[in-house]
């Protein structure tokens, strides 16, 4: 045993090392065509077409095809580019996606059949299993940032300063929210945060550092709506526009393992790992619980996940670079730090303190109502001045758009830009407030000469 | 065996053969047919822009990201022990995080006040 985790690896063997080593990367491999195969389908429907249907039955053989039609392709090497680094980007960003599951746990020990040789569903397990994950993680990029570099053309080389700003941000916000798991459960081996999990998931008593952890997994994924390192209408294809054949192929695949590597990490530290979900749990004794049976969870959890990647992917739109990453430091990393804050303090007071679980829930909840209330019942600063405008001179207020130095934006049904010392009319959505109908030009001759006077007084 | 270092290793050396098999396959099997307009970085049909490699200016807002993150992943580096070790190191602990804490939102603060997060 080792000491720190709660598997017991002591039975395998060399052999025992490669079998599940190559296991792994089969289970990788197919899940990629599967989920390459699960994306199409999922956003079609979504978008109200067939999506991939003729390979196959559901067109299930369709990423196979795709597979082999890459492997058939003329390996292109670009003149600009520098040759060696060029070579090696691809690999390396393959190569650590694919070492990221040697700690994920599949499920408890398992009894291989027709033989009573017993042995953890799980590669192998350290006690700083959840650092070597992020450690393989943020060795992903310099797959990313070498590609660009050395494709010796302008669209990588912006895609990949794009995606290095973008994949580091959103590790910082990734690395806070696992904090707090690790503060609950006292370790950083894998397997015993699963097994810290028998009471409750994780994901309930940290829901905001759970919230936190799922957006910034896609942002550390790439995937749309961060999807900014391979923003097509801008950058073509970001990083992998010079890349063909196989190479393009493992820039595609290490993205697609690296999804299933962050859900399952999500899954092992936030949604009780190889856990079965409730009702089900309770079933005999929790005869669900051992044997082949956690696998079959634990892939249920992952693909949930997976689904909404493809979900949020079929539903939002792209962000601009900047906004994006106003987000991660402004929002997402203030929230995780002050979660951390928050449970630490909350941990001290039911660990040191003894505080009973009851007082402190009742108290948090207290505070959070509290909070709520305080947010709700404060004055809105962009509404009332309105309010105190519009109260005697109601006409400044019903059309506000012929008055001087506004513009109408929406003049004879195009989106007109403001000129110099003009404003644009603010949003009827900002704040929430009441949409006030402006006919476009609907006022009367007089209305315009009367805003006039409103406006100079 | 008791190193559990040993079968990431071996993944390791599977997950090597994979890259770069992948890559010779193909390499091996696929077409070559020669063409110069092929070998040149894609510009839209353009002639290429001169070589963004060494010669390439990049704003300098990826630099500062760079640095922030730095300090950040330090923190969060030494948030990691602190939180494995949380039910040991008991209320000494948590005051002692909370003043490193204290002191790291203070360079977090000037810097969004000094517009060190405004993209634009």
């Amino acid at each position: 045993m080792i000491p720190g985790v709660a598997a017991d690896f002591s039975q395998d063997t060399f052999v025992t090392y490669l079998v599940k080593a190559v296991l792994i990367i089969v289970f990788l491999l197919t899940s990629v065509l599967v989920a390459i195969w699960f994306e199409r389908r999922v956003v079609a429907r979504m978008q109200v077409r067939p999506g991939p249907n003729v390979h196959g039955p559901f067109g299930l053989l369709q990423s196979l095809a795709d597979a082999m039609k890459l492997l058939l392709k003329e390996d292109v090497n670009v003149t600009a580019a520098d040759r060696i680094v060029y070579l090696l980007a691809p690999m390396v960003s393959v190569f650590c996606s694919l070492l990221v599951f040697a700690v994920v746990p599949f499920g408890p020990e398992v009894t291989i059949p027709f033989t009573d040789f017993t042995t953890p569903a799980q590669l192998t397990d350290f006690p700083v299993a959840v650092l070597y994950v992020l450690a393989c993680a943020s060795l992903g990029v310099y797959g990313i940032v070498l590609g660009g570099w050395s494709s010796g053309s302008t669209y990588p080389l912006l895609g990949s300063v794009r995606s290095t700003a973008q994949v580091i941000s959103y590790e910082l916000a990734m690395g806070l929210s696992l904090v707090s798991v690790f503060i609950l459960a006292g370790s950083m081996s894998t397997s015993t945060i699963v097994e810290g999990q028998q009471s409750i998931w994780f994901f309930l008593p940290l829901l905001p550092a759970f919230v936190v952890y799922v957006i910034s997994m896609i942002g550390e994924t790439n995937r749309l709506p961060f999807d900014l390192p391979e923003a097509e209408g801008e950058l073509v294809s970001g990083y992998m526009t010079e890349y063909s054949s196989m190479k393009f192929a493992w820039f595609f695949l290490a993205e697609y393992i690296n999804m299933l590597n962050v859900s399952a990490i999500a899954t092992t530290l936030f949604l009780g790992g190889w856990r079965a979900p409730w009702p089900l749990s309770a079933v005999g004794d929790g005869v669900l619980n051992t044997g082949w049976w956690p696998i079959l969870w634990f892939l249920a959890k992952v693909w949930l996940l997976m689904f909404v990647f493809v979900w949020v992917r079929g539903t939002l739109l792209r962000l601009r670079y900047d906004q994006f990453m106003v987000f991660g430091w402004k929002v997402l990393i203030p929230v995780a730090l002050a979660w951390v804050v928050v449970l630490a303090v909350v941990q001290w007071f039911r660990l040191d303190a003894g505080v009973s679980r009851t007082v402190l829930v009742a108290v948090i909840l207290g505070v959070g109502l509290a909070a709520v209330a305080l947010v709700s019942l404060w004055p809105d600063r962009r509404r009332s001045p309105e309010h105190d405008d519009a109260g005697p001179g109601s006409e400044a207020g019903t059309a506000p758009s012929s008055a001087p130095g506004t513009v109408d934006a929406f003049a004879g049904g195009y989106p007109v830009p403001p000129l110099p010392g003009q404003s644009l009319p603010p949003s009827p959505r900002a704040g929430r407030r009441p949409v006030e109908h402006v006919p476009a030009g609907g006022a009367g001759p007089d209305t315009p000469h009367d805003d006039v006077e409103e406006g100079a007084r | 065996m008791t190193n559990p270092y040993v079968p990431v290793l071996v993944l390791m050396a599977v997950a090597a053969v994979l890259a770069l098999g992948g890559v010779a396959a193909s390499a091996v099997i696929g077409p070559k047919r020669y063409n110069r307009a092929k070998l040149e970085a894609y510009e839209c049909g353009i002639q290429p822009t001169p070589q963004a490699t060494g010669g390439g200016r990049l704003p300098v807002k990826y630099y500062l990201v760079a640095m922030t993150f730095i300090v950040f992943d330090i923190e969060v580096v030494f948030l990691y022990p602190w939180a494995v070790s949380f039910a040991w190191l008991a209320g000494f602990g948590l005051v002692a995080m909370l003043v490193f804490l204290a002191l790291i939102t203070v360079p977090f603060v000037y810097e969004w006040r000094r517009g060190g997060f405004d993209w634009v």
